[in-house]
């Protein structure tokens, strides 16, 4: 074993180190942050009164079943939106776009979008929509949601698409396949499962999101499935629950942070078992 | 000048490829990679029903050639071709619309096996639904004729629900041919097929050429100056974006007629 060599290995011991104490560094807090969130929120999460009754007063027995059917409303209403629009412009960039001046620019511009504070959106929706007709309502939360889904999946849409090898879609193209026809039954197959993991990732940014839906769908103490009123929603109330002096808003509102993570671990899991085979 | 012309075709054992009737045939084809041009004033006729092949060391514009012949390189804006490549009588370079009807007449396979990403059945029904509504029993009747002629059916019958990632690199590109003549084309480009294939492949795909070209035009680039003596009736030799010569593949490899063929096929270039 000459000097160099010790050396070497050495150094190789040195980096193993540091960057184990990194990973561990962040590991810890993840899981302080699911620990906590558990123990505070796991007994809420089995009482079966959060799932039917409505956000309480003070001092009063419920649960946060407008909250929870709202956040799931807004949820699949921004994703219904948001998601088709998403894929439908990453493919564009990816596939007829490519490194032309439109498409680079939009790329630009999108990840500007992707990387905005969403209470800049909240606040855009509120000026250009609520501001307008004058009341807080679903659909300018679904609205707001949607704007943020939008990004996410463009640049997803269109990384996983232009990792679709040119050789695959030349094939296509030299069978005298026309080129909507090999996006839908070529590109998008061979992308399918990166496409559906950006929409997935969309729909975890925005379950948690609470600022853009503070000036939009605002929120509902009551039962409420009508996207033109104000909505309840899981974050708004989280955030309102959570500020209160009241100990029961508090276990209402771990219940809730508690319930949005397993939803979203919930979501991962499931994507993650259908697309297994890819 | 016919007369000449035909009196030394009969004094020779071996036919002139410009005596036979080409289906394919170039003029004056010029080649631009944005501002750098890849192929210079190529003329050639490509006879029909036989085996022509395409040699030059890499980088001398071979498989750019092909690529015109079914206009590939349209898919991307900065490449752009001059002159006439003609297809019976259709001037395919100049078409503006159904360049997929052209394509489905010019099948090609590529030099790394390219499966779509569905089963061994649909990678063949795919092409064949873009052209024609076939019932079940006709598709499965297609699909069967397509990969008994790429002799990949006694390998696959049983599996063809499976994907077509799953086959070994040989069967894929055997897979990627029957898919090609599955359309029924005319001509079939092969661009380097074997080039990422183990020698038994290789052997059971140059056999395949062989029999298919009772059917198709076939046209080949490759880098084996011994498959392309093994398999074709004519070879053109390029260099640098220029064709050298053309002739049939026995004369050429005996008594090239340019001393730059000679070079190349006997190892001496450079």
């Amino acid at each position: 074993m000459n000097a160099r060599y010790r050396a070497r290995k050495a150094v190789n011991g040195l980096m193993l180190a540091v960057s184990t104490l990194a990973l561990a560094f962040g590991l810890f807090w993840l899981v302080w942050i699911l620990g906590t969130l558990l123990y505070e929120g796991g007994y809420a999460l089995l009482q079966a009164t959060l799932y039917y009754r409505m956000t309480p007063p003070p001092g009063e027995d419920g649960g946060l079943a407008n909250a929870i059917a709202g956040s799931a409303v807004l949820v699949v209403m921004a994703t219904v939106i948001g998601t088709p629009v998403g894929i439908l412009a990453g493919t564009y960039l990816a596939e007829y776009g490519k490194q032309s001046r439109l498409a680079s620019a939009t790329r630009f511009l999108n990840d500007v979008l992707l990387s905005a504070p969403s209470i800049v959106i909240g606040l855009f929706i509120y000026s250009v929509y609520v501001a307008q007709v004058r009341h807080f309502s679903g659909w300018a939360g679904a609205l707001a949601l949607a704007l943020i889904v939008v990004p996410v999946v463009v640049r997803t849409t269109d990384d996983m698409l232009r990792l679709v090898p040119n050789s695959l879609r030349e094939a296509a193209v030299a069978l005298g396949c026309p080129t909507w026809k090999m996006v839908l039954r070529v590109s998008y197959r061979a992308a399918r499962s990166g496409i559906v993991t950006g929409a997935l990732l969309a729909v975890a940014r925005i379950s948690g999101e609470t600022a853009p839906l503070l000036f939009t769908a605002l929120n509902n103490q009551f039962w409420s499935l009508d996207l033109n009123r104000p909505m309840s929603n899981l974050p708004t109330v989280i955030f309102q629950f959570a500020m209160s002096p009241y100990e029961d808003w508090h276990r209402l509102a771990w219940g809730g942070a508690a319930l949005i993570t397993l939803t979203v671990l919930a979501l991962n899991i499931i994507a993650r078992l259908a697309f297994r085979k890819d | 000048m016919a007369i000449i012309r035909t009196a030394i075709r009969s004094a020779r054992p071996a036919e002139d490829p410009a005596g036979l009737p080409a289906k394919l045939r170039v003029r004056n084809l010029n080649f631009f990679y944005g501002g750098y041009q890849a192929l210079q004033d190529i003329t050639l006729d490509i006879p029909e029903n036989r085996v022509t092949a395409f040699i030059g060391p890499s980088g001398c514009g071979k498989s750019t050639l092909l690529r015109t012949f079914n206009r590939m390189y349209s898919l991307y804006p900065d490449q752009r071709a001059e002159g006439e490549v003609i297809l019976d009588d259709v001037n395919v370079l100049a078409m503006k619309r159904d360049l997929p009807l052209v394509r489905a007449k010019i099948g090609m396979v590529f030099q790394k096996p390219t499966p779509f990403p569905m089963s061994i059945y649909d990678n063949i029904a795919f092409g064949v639904r873009l052209f024609e509504k076939l019932g079940k029993r006709a598709m499965d009747e297609r699909v069967e004729w397509a990969l008994t002629r790429a002799a990949l059916w006694d390998e696959v019958r049983g599996k063809l629900g499976q994907s077509g990632d799953s086959l070994s690199g040989g069967q894929q590109q055997r897979l990627c041919i029957a898919r090609c003549i599955a359309i029924k084309p005319e001509v079939l480009l092969l661009d380097e097929p074997c080039s990422a294939l183990d020698p038994i492949s290789t052997a059971r795909i140059e056999e395949l050429i062989t029999e298919l070209k009772n059917d198709y035009t076939v046209i080949i680039v490759t880098h084996n100056m011994q498959q392309a003596a093994r398999v074709s009736d004519y070879t053109a030799y390029m260099y640098l974006g220029e064709l050298i010569e053309f002739g049939d593949t026995d004369s050429l490899f005996i008594k090239p007629q340019r001393k730059e063929t000679e070079d190349y096929i006997t190892g001496r270039f450079g």
